[in-house]
Protein backbone atom coordinates (compact mmCIF):
# COMPACT_ATOMS: atom_id res chain seq x y z
CA UNK A 1 0.00 0.00 0.00
CA UNK A 2 1.45 3.76 -0.91
CA UNK A 3 0.35 6.97 1.03
CA UNK A 4 2.16 9.98 -0.05
CA UNK A 5 1.78 11.45 3.70
CA UNK A 6 0.04 10.25 7.15
CA UNK A 7 -2.10 9.64 8.52
CA UNK A 8 -4.01 7.38 6.01
CA UNK A 9 -7.70 8.32 5.30
CA UNK A 10 -10.02 7.30 8.22
CA UNK A 11 -12.70 5.96 5.91
CA UNK A 12 -10.53 2.94 4.72
CA UNK A 13 -10.10 1.96 8.72
CA UNK A 14 -12.14 -1.08 8.45
CA UNK A 15 -11.06 -2.49 5.22
CA UNK A 16 -7.34 -2.42 5.80
CA UNK A 17 -5.76 -5.41 6.32
CA UNK A 18 -2.85 -4.70 9.57
CA UNK A 19 0.39 -3.43 8.82
CA UNK A 20 3.40 -5.00 9.62
CA UNK A 21 6.19 -2.92 8.10
CA UNK A 22 5.87 1.04 7.21
CA UNK A 23 8.87 2.06 4.49
CA UNK A 24 9.09 5.91 5.18
CA UNK A 25 10.81 7.35 1.91
CA UNK A 26 12.47 9.94 1.67
CA UNK A 27 14.23 11.28 -1.69
CA UNK A 28 17.96 12.75 -1.14
CA UNK A 29 17.09 15.71 -3.92
CA UNK A 30 14.16 16.77 -2.17
CA UNK A 31 14.16 18.93 1.45
CA UNK A 32 10.69 18.51 1.00
CA UNK A 33 10.13 14.68 1.17
CA UNK A 34 12.19 14.95 4.41
CA UNK A 35 10.12 17.59 5.85
CA UNK A 36 7.17 14.76 5.52
CA UNK A 37 8.37 12.04 6.55
CA UNK A 38 8.78 14.28 9.69
CA UNK A 39 5.66 15.54 9.79
CA UNK A 40 3.99 11.81 9.11
CA UNK A 41 5.94 10.27 11.99
CA UNK A 42 3.86 11.71 14.66
CA UNK A 43 1.14 9.68 13.03
CA UNK A 44 2.71 6.68 13.64
CA UNK A 45 2.24 4.42 17.02
CA UNK A 46 4.76 3.87 19.42
CA UNK A 47 4.24 0.02 18.98
CA UNK A 48 5.73 0.13 15.43
CA UNK A 49 8.87 1.73 16.36
CA UNK A 50 9.87 -1.48 17.62
CA UNK A 51 11.65 -3.03 14.33
CA UNK A 52 8.26 -2.06 11.95
CA UNK A 53 9.54 1.16 10.45
CA UNK A 54 12.20 1.83 8.15
CA UNK A 55 14.02 4.26 5.93
CA UNK A 56 14.62 4.00 2.67
CA UNK A 57 16.68 6.84 1.31
CA UNK A 58 16.31 6.85 -2.68
CA UNK A 59 18.41 9.17 -5.26
CA UNK A 60 21.90 8.18 -3.66
CA UNK A 61 23.42 7.91 -6.89
CA UNK A 62 23.79 11.07 -7.84
CA UNK A 63 25.85 13.08 -5.34
CA UNK A 64 25.40 16.45 -6.73
CA UNK A 65 22.03 16.51 -6.76
CA UNK A 66 21.87 16.13 -2.91
CA UNK A 67 19.69 18.93 -1.27
CA UNK A 68 19.54 17.32 1.81
CA UNK A 69 22.77 15.98 4.63
CA UNK A 70 22.91 12.31 5.19
CA UNK A 71 23.80 13.15 8.85
CA UNK A 72 20.27 14.59 9.23
CA UNK A 73 19.10 11.63 8.14
CA UNK A 74 21.00 9.46 10.07
CA UNK A 75 19.75 10.98 13.02
CA UNK A 76 16.75 10.48 12.36
CA UNK A 77 16.83 6.75 11.95
CA UNK A 78 18.71 7.16 15.33
CA UNK A 79 16.34 8.87 17.17
CA UNK A 80 13.37 6.50 16.39
CA UNK A 81 15.54 3.26 16.45
CA UNK A 82 14.61 1.93 12.83
CA UNK A 83 17.27 1.27 10.09
CA UNK A 84 18.18 3.43 7.53
CA UNK A 85 18.74 1.71 3.88
CA UNK A 86 20.20 4.06 0.89
CA UNK A 87 19.42 3.15 -2.16
CA UNK A 88 19.47 4.17 -6.36
CA UNK A 89 16.22 3.62 -8.16
CA UNK A 90 17.45 4.34 -10.95
CA UNK A 91 19.73 1.43 -11.17
CA UNK A 92 18.22 -1.78 -12.04
CA UNK A 93 20.66 -3.90 -10.02
CA UNK A 94 20.08 -1.81 -6.36
CA UNK A 95 16.68 -1.94 -7.33
CA UNK A 96 16.32 -4.99 -7.05
CA UNK A 97 18.53 -5.94 -4.34
CA UNK A 98 16.58 -3.03 -2.21
CA UNK A 99 13.31 -4.83 -3.07
CA UNK A 100 14.33 -8.17 -2.06
CA UNK A 101 15.79 -6.57 1.64
CA UNK A 102 12.66 -4.87 1.77
CA UNK A 103 10.74 -8.15 1.51
CA UNK A 104 12.61 -10.01 3.53
CA UNK A 105 12.35 -7.42 6.09
CA UNK A 106 8.44 -7.75 5.40
CA UNK A 107 8.42 -11.37 5.97
CA UNK A 108 10.45 -11.24 9.51
CA UNK A 109 7.78 -7.91 10.32
CA UNK A 110 4.66 -10.25 9.65
CA UNK A 111 6.08 -13.23 11.44
CA UNK A 112 6.80 -15.80 8.80
CA UNK A 113 10.23 -16.32 9.55
CA UNK A 114 10.04 -18.61 12.71
CA UNK A 115 12.65 -17.60 14.94
CA UNK A 116 13.23 -14.09 14.51
CA UNK A 117 11.00 -11.29 15.43
CA UNK A 118 10.86 -7.91 14.30
CA UNK A 119 13.10 -7.13 17.58
CA UNK A 120 16.29 -7.93 16.21
CA UNK A 121 16.19 -4.93 13.72
CA UNK A 122 16.31 -2.96 16.74
CA UNK A 123 19.41 -5.29 18.53
CA UNK A 124 21.04 -5.23 15.03
CA UNK A 125 20.90 -1.42 14.62
CA UNK A 126 24.77 -0.30 14.56
CA UNK A 127 25.59 2.72 12.49
CA UNK A 128 29.31 2.12 10.77
CA UNK A 129 30.52 5.19 12.36
CA UNK A 130 30.21 4.26 15.92
CA UNK A 131 32.44 1.46 15.23
CA UNK B 1 44.07 38.01 4.10
CA UNK B 2 44.02 40.80 1.56
CA UNK B 3 44.56 39.89 -2.25
CA UNK B 4 45.77 43.12 -4.13
CA UNK B 5 42.67 43.89 -6.03
CA UNK B 6 44.49 45.41 -9.48
CA UNK B 7 46.41 41.78 -10.10
CA UNK B 8 43.02 39.88 -9.09
CA UNK B 9 40.41 42.45 -11.50
CA UNK B 10 40.52 40.06 -14.06
CA UNK B 11 38.95 37.40 -12.01
CA UNK B 12 35.69 39.57 -11.90
CA UNK B 13 32.59 39.64 -13.62
CA UNK B 14 33.52 36.60 -16.01
CA UNK B 15 31.43 33.35 -16.33
CA UNK B 16 34.19 30.84 -14.74
CA UNK B 17 33.24 27.38 -15.55
CA UNK B 18 35.55 25.08 -12.72
CA UNK B 19 36.88 22.06 -12.56
CA UNK B 20 38.91 20.10 -9.65
CA UNK B 21 42.05 19.06 -10.44
CA UNK B 22 44.33 16.44 -8.88
CA UNK B 23 48.04 17.57 -7.47
CA UNK B 24 50.02 18.34 -9.98
CA UNK B 25 53.54 15.98 -10.12
CA UNK B 26 57.16 17.28 -11.23
CA UNK B 27 55.99 21.19 -11.74
CA UNK B 28 58.72 23.61 -11.82
CA UNK B 29 57.49 26.90 -11.36
CA UNK B 30 61.23 27.81 -13.04
CA UNK B 31 60.36 26.53 -16.17
CA UNK B 32 57.47 27.99 -17.23
CA UNK B 33 58.49 29.44 -20.24
CA UNK B 34 59.64 26.25 -21.35
CA UNK B 35 56.23 24.81 -20.56
CA UNK B 36 54.43 27.79 -22.43
CA UNK B 37 56.29 26.91 -25.87
CA UNK B 38 55.80 23.24 -25.32
CA UNK B 39 51.81 23.21 -24.88
CA UNK B 40 51.67 26.30 -27.87
CA UNK B 41 53.44 23.33 -30.10
CA UNK B 42 50.58 20.98 -28.26
CA UNK B 43 47.92 23.04 -29.34
CA UNK B 44 49.70 23.57 -33.02
CA UNK B 45 49.92 19.61 -33.16
CA UNK B 46 46.08 19.04 -32.69
CA UNK B 47 45.41 21.78 -35.54
CA UNK B 48 47.48 20.33 -37.86
CA UNK B 49 45.50 16.84 -37.03
CA UNK B 50 42.47 18.87 -38.51
CA UNK B 51 40.40 18.27 -35.17
CA UNK B 52 39.86 21.92 -34.64
CA UNK B 53 37.17 23.92 -36.68
CA UNK B 54 38.77 27.19 -37.25
CA UNK B 55 42.47 25.39 -38.24
CA UNK B 56 44.01 29.29 -39.29
CA UNK B 57 43.20 30.86 -36.04
CA UNK B 58 45.03 27.51 -33.62
CA UNK B 59 48.22 27.99 -35.62
CA UNK B 60 48.56 31.36 -34.37
CA UNK B 61 48.21 30.55 -30.75
CA UNK B 62 50.41 32.32 -28.43
CA UNK B 63 50.66 30.92 -24.97
CA UNK B 64 51.60 32.18 -21.73
CA UNK B 65 52.15 31.18 -18.21
CA UNK B 66 52.85 32.76 -15.56
CA UNK B 67 52.55 33.04 -11.48
CA UNK B 68 50.40 34.66 -9.43
CA UNK B 69 51.80 35.50 -6.18
CA UNK B 70 49.37 37.36 -4.78
CA UNK B 71 46.19 34.79 -5.50
CA UNK B 72 46.86 32.50 -2.88
CA UNK B 73 44.88 32.16 1.10
CA UNK B 74 48.28 32.02 2.54
CA UNK B 75 51.78 31.32 2.72
CA UNK B 76 50.98 27.38 2.89
CA UNK B 77 49.08 27.68 -0.44
CA UNK B 78 50.77 27.65 -3.64
CA UNK B 79 50.94 30.72 -5.66
CA UNK B 80 47.96 30.80 -8.51
CA UNK B 81 48.86 29.57 -12.01
CA UNK B 82 47.61 31.83 -15.11
CA UNK B 83 47.52 30.53 -18.38
CA UNK B 84 46.57 32.85 -21.27
CA UNK B 85 45.80 31.90 -24.95
CA UNK B 86 45.91 35.12 -27.16
CA UNK B 87 45.66 34.58 -31.15
CA UNK B 88 48.76 35.74 -32.88
CA UNK B 89 48.49 39.25 -33.97
CA UNK B 90 47.73 39.76 -37.90
CA UNK B 91 50.57 40.75 -40.37
CA UNK B 92 48.32 43.93 -41.15
CA UNK B 93 47.34 44.54 -37.79
CA UNK B 94 48.55 47.65 -35.86
CA UNK B 95 48.21 46.06 -32.69
CA UNK B 96 50.93 44.29 -31.51
CA UNK B 97 49.35 42.01 -28.67
CA UNK B 98 47.37 39.56 -29.70
CA UNK B 99 43.67 39.18 -28.85
CA UNK B 100 43.18 36.92 -25.52
CA UNK B 101 41.02 34.12 -26.56
CA UNK B 102 40.73 32.00 -23.70
CA UNK B 103 42.19 31.86 -19.62
CA UNK B 104 42.59 29.35 -17.23
CA UNK B 105 43.68 29.76 -13.59
CA UNK B 106 45.08 26.98 -11.24
CA UNK B 107 44.56 28.40 -7.67
CA UNK B 108 44.84 27.23 -4.01
CA UNK B 109 42.90 29.26 -1.44
CA UNK B 110 43.76 28.05 2.41
CA UNK B 111 43.62 24.20 0.73
CA UNK B 112 46.20 23.20 3.65
CA UNK B 113 43.64 19.92 3.91
CA UNK B 114 45.05 18.82 0.51
CA UNK B 115 48.56 20.28 0.45
CA UNK B 116 49.72 19.33 3.82
CA UNK B 117 50.33 15.82 3.26
CA UNK B 118 51.06 15.76 0.07
CA UNK B 119 54.22 13.30 -0.85
CA UNK B 120 57.69 15.11 -2.63
CA UNK B 121 57.29 16.09 -6.04
CA UNK B 122 53.71 17.40 -6.23
CA UNK B 123 52.16 20.86 -6.94
CA UNK B 124 48.61 21.12 -5.11
CA UNK B 125 46.45 23.82 -7.11
CA UNK B 126 42.98 22.28 -6.77
CA UNK B 127 40.84 24.72 -8.01
CA UNK B 128 40.78 25.33 -12.19
CA UNK B 129 38.59 28.16 -13.41
CA UNK B 130 38.43 28.32 -17.06
CA UNK B 131 37.03 30.91 -19.23
CA UNK B 132 36.33 31.22 -23.24
CA UNK B 133 35.66 28.11 -25.84
CA UNK B 134 35.38 24.70 -24.44
CA UNK B 135 37.81 23.40 -27.36
CA UNK B 136 40.90 25.29 -25.90
CA UNK B 137 39.94 24.35 -22.28
CA UNK B 138 40.16 20.58 -23.38
CA UNK B 139 43.65 21.17 -25.63
CA UNK B 140 44.70 22.99 -22.14
CA UNK B 141 43.37 19.97 -20.06
CA UNK B 142 45.08 16.88 -21.81
CA UNK B 143 48.28 18.90 -22.30
CA UNK B 144 48.30 19.18 -18.30
CA UNK B 145 47.04 15.60 -17.92
CA UNK B 146 49.37 14.54 -19.92
CA UNK B 147 52.44 16.11 -18.70
CA UNK B 148 51.72 16.27 -15.12
CA UNK B 149 49.35 13.22 -14.48
CA UNK B 150 46.98 15.32 -12.93
CA UNK B 151 43.04 15.06 -13.64
CA UNK B 152 40.58 17.70 -14.54
CA UNK B 153 37.22 16.99 -13.34
CA UNK B 154 34.30 19.14 -14.02
CA UNK B 155 33.01 20.90 -10.63
CA UNK B 156 29.11 19.93 -9.84
CA UNK B 157 27.92 21.99 -7.10
CA UNK B 158 25.14 20.14 -5.05
CA UNK B 159 21.88 22.11 -4.20
CA UNK B 160 22.76 21.49 -0.55
CA UNK B 161 26.09 23.80 -1.50
CA UNK B 162 24.28 26.41 -3.17
CA UNK B 163 22.05 26.64 -0.70
CA UNK B 164 25.14 27.07 1.92
CA UNK B 165 26.12 30.14 -0.85
CA UNK B 166 23.18 31.78 -0.69
CA UNK B 167 23.08 32.01 2.64
CA UNK B 168 26.77 33.10 3.20
CA UNK B 169 26.67 35.90 0.43
CA UNK B 170 23.08 37.51 1.04
CA UNK B 171 24.33 37.87 4.18
CA UNK B 172 27.47 40.04 3.65
CA UNK B 173 27.90 43.64 4.54
CA UNK B 174 26.35 45.75 1.42
CA UNK B 175 27.93 49.33 0.73
CA UNK B 176 25.74 50.28 -2.02
CA UNK B 177 22.69 49.58 -4.23
CA UNK B 178 22.59 46.03 -4.25
CA UNK B 179 21.24 43.40 -6.85
CA UNK B 180 18.19 40.98 -5.92
CA UNK B 181 18.96 37.86 -4.19
CA UNK B 182 18.04 35.66 -6.98
CA UNK B 183 16.89 31.72 -6.78
CA UNK B 184 16.68 29.12 -9.65
CA UNK B 185 14.75 26.03 -8.87
CA UNK B 186 13.90 23.16 -11.77
CA UNK B 187 11.14 21.04 -11.32
CA UNK B 188 11.69 17.77 -12.27
CA UNK B 189 9.85 15.01 -14.10
CA UNK B 190 7.29 17.29 -16.11
CA UNK B 191 7.03 16.65 -19.64
CA UNK B 192 7.80 20.20 -20.09
CA UNK B 193 10.79 21.24 -17.98
CA UNK B 194 9.70 24.04 -15.47
CA UNK B 195 11.88 26.94 -13.87
CA UNK B 196 11.29 29.12 -11.35
CA UNK B 197 13.30 32.36 -10.15
CA UNK B 198 12.80 33.90 -6.64
CA UNK B 199 14.19 36.55 -6.54
CA UNK B 200 14.34 38.36 -2.87
CA UNK B 201 15.29 41.74 -2.04
CA UNK B 202 18.87 41.84 -0.59
CA UNK B 203 17.80 43.96 2.28
CA UNK B 204 15.36 41.90 3.56
CA UNK B 205 17.46 38.59 2.89
CA UNK B 206 19.65 40.09 5.04
CA UNK B 207 17.55 41.05 7.81
CA UNK B 208 16.64 36.89 7.39
CA UNK B 209 19.97 35.81 7.61
CA UNK B 210 21.00 38.26 10.53
CA UNK B 211 17.98 36.99 12.48
CA UNK B 212 19.12 33.39 12.18
CA UNK B 213 23.06 33.56 12.22
CA UNK B 214 23.81 33.30 16.41
CA UNK B 215 27.56 33.65 15.70
CA UNK B 216 29.14 36.02 13.31
CA UNK B 217 31.97 34.79 11.35
CA UNK B 218 30.11 31.26 11.88
CA UNK B 219 27.88 29.37 10.23
CA UNK B 220 26.10 25.72 10.99
CA UNK B 221 23.96 23.73 8.61
CA UNK B 222 20.78 24.26 11.19
CA UNK B 223 21.32 27.90 10.58
CA UNK B 224 21.44 27.43 6.71
CA UNK B 225 18.70 25.05 6.62
CA UNK B 226 16.30 27.19 8.82
CA UNK B 227 17.14 30.72 6.62
CA UNK B 228 16.37 28.07 3.44
CA UNK B 229 12.84 27.00 4.97
CA UNK B 230 11.55 30.67 5.97
CA UNK B 231 12.46 31.19 2.22
CA UNK B 232 10.54 28.04 1.21
CA UNK B 233 7.64 29.16 3.62
CA UNK B 234 7.30 32.20 2.26
CA UNK B 235 6.83 31.48 -1.40
CA UNK B 236 4.63 28.32 -0.77
CA UNK B 237 2.26 30.76 1.56
CA UNK B 238 2.06 33.07 -1.49
CA UNK B 239 1.98 30.83 -4.51
CA UNK B 240 1.13 27.14 -2.57
CA UNK B 241 4.39 25.61 -4.08
CA UNK B 242 6.86 23.52 -2.18
CA UNK B 243 9.98 24.74 -3.45
CA UNK B 244 11.74 21.97 -1.43
CA UNK B 245 10.86 19.75 -3.74
CA UNK B 246 12.34 21.29 -6.44
CA UNK B 247 15.99 21.14 -7.05
CA UNK B 248 18.01 24.36 -6.89
CA UNK B 249 19.91 24.86 -9.61
CA UNK B 250 21.23 28.57 -9.80
CA UNK B 251 21.75 31.05 -7.08
CA UNK B 252 22.68 34.58 -7.77
CA UNK B 253 23.69 37.37 -4.78
CA UNK B 254 25.29 40.73 -5.41
CA UNK B 255 28.63 39.27 -4.14
CA UNK B 256 28.47 36.30 -6.85
CA UNK B 257 26.53 33.82 -8.28
CA UNK B 258 26.77 30.14 -9.38
CA UNK B 259 25.15 27.84 -11.29
CA UNK B 260 24.97 23.54 -10.26
CA UNK B 261 26.65 22.65 -13.47
CA UNK B 262 29.89 24.23 -12.04
CA UNK B 263 29.78 27.51 -13.43
CA UNK B 264 30.38 30.76 -11.06
CA UNK B 265 31.00 34.52 -11.38
CA UNK B 266 32.38 36.82 -8.95
CA UNK B 267 31.03 40.21 -8.68
CA UNK B 268 32.49 41.97 -5.83
CA UNK B 269 36.11 42.39 -5.22
CA UNK B 270 36.13 42.51 -1.55
CA UNK B 271 34.39 39.40 -1.10
CA UNK B 272 36.79 37.13 -3.74
CA UNK B 273 39.33 35.02 -1.29
CA UNK B 274 36.06 34.18 0.44
CA UNK B 275 34.44 32.79 -2.39
CA UNK B 276 37.58 30.80 -3.88
CA UNK B 277 38.44 29.83 -0.41
CA UNK B 278 34.66 28.16 -0.72
CA UNK B 279 35.08 26.73 -4.11
CA UNK B 280 38.57 25.40 -2.79
CA UNK B 281 37.47 23.38 -0.18
CA UNK B 282 34.31 21.94 -2.65
CA UNK B 283 37.24 21.24 -5.11
CA UNK B 284 38.83 19.64 -2.60
CA UNK B 285 36.37 17.44 -1.45
CA UNK B 286 35.39 16.21 -4.87
CA UNK B 287 39.06 15.18 -5.53
CA UNK B 288 39.45 13.36 -2.01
Amino acid sequence: HLATSLPLPSERNHLRPRIDLVVFMIDIKSKYSLKNVETSLAHVDASFFLGKVCFLVTGVGRVNACSIETNAICKLGKAYCSPVLFCELELEGIRVTTAQRLLRMLQICAGHIPGVSALSFVSLMRNSDDD
Amino acid sequence: ESVDTQQTAFLLRKAWTLYSVTPLYRFRRARLRNYALLLSASIAAEAQKGLAVEVGVEMGIKVALSSLAELRGSDLDQPALLVQLSSRPQASSRNSEGKLVWLGCFCSMFGDDLSENLPEGFTSLPLFLSHGAERYTSLVGSWFQKTFDCCFRRLAISPQNLSWMVAMWAGCELDKAASAVELIFSVPRLAQPLDISYAIHPEDAKALWDTVQKTPGEITQEEVDVFMDCLYAHFHRHFKIHLSAAKLVKVSTVVASAHCDGIVKILHSQYLPGVLMLLTELAISQIQ
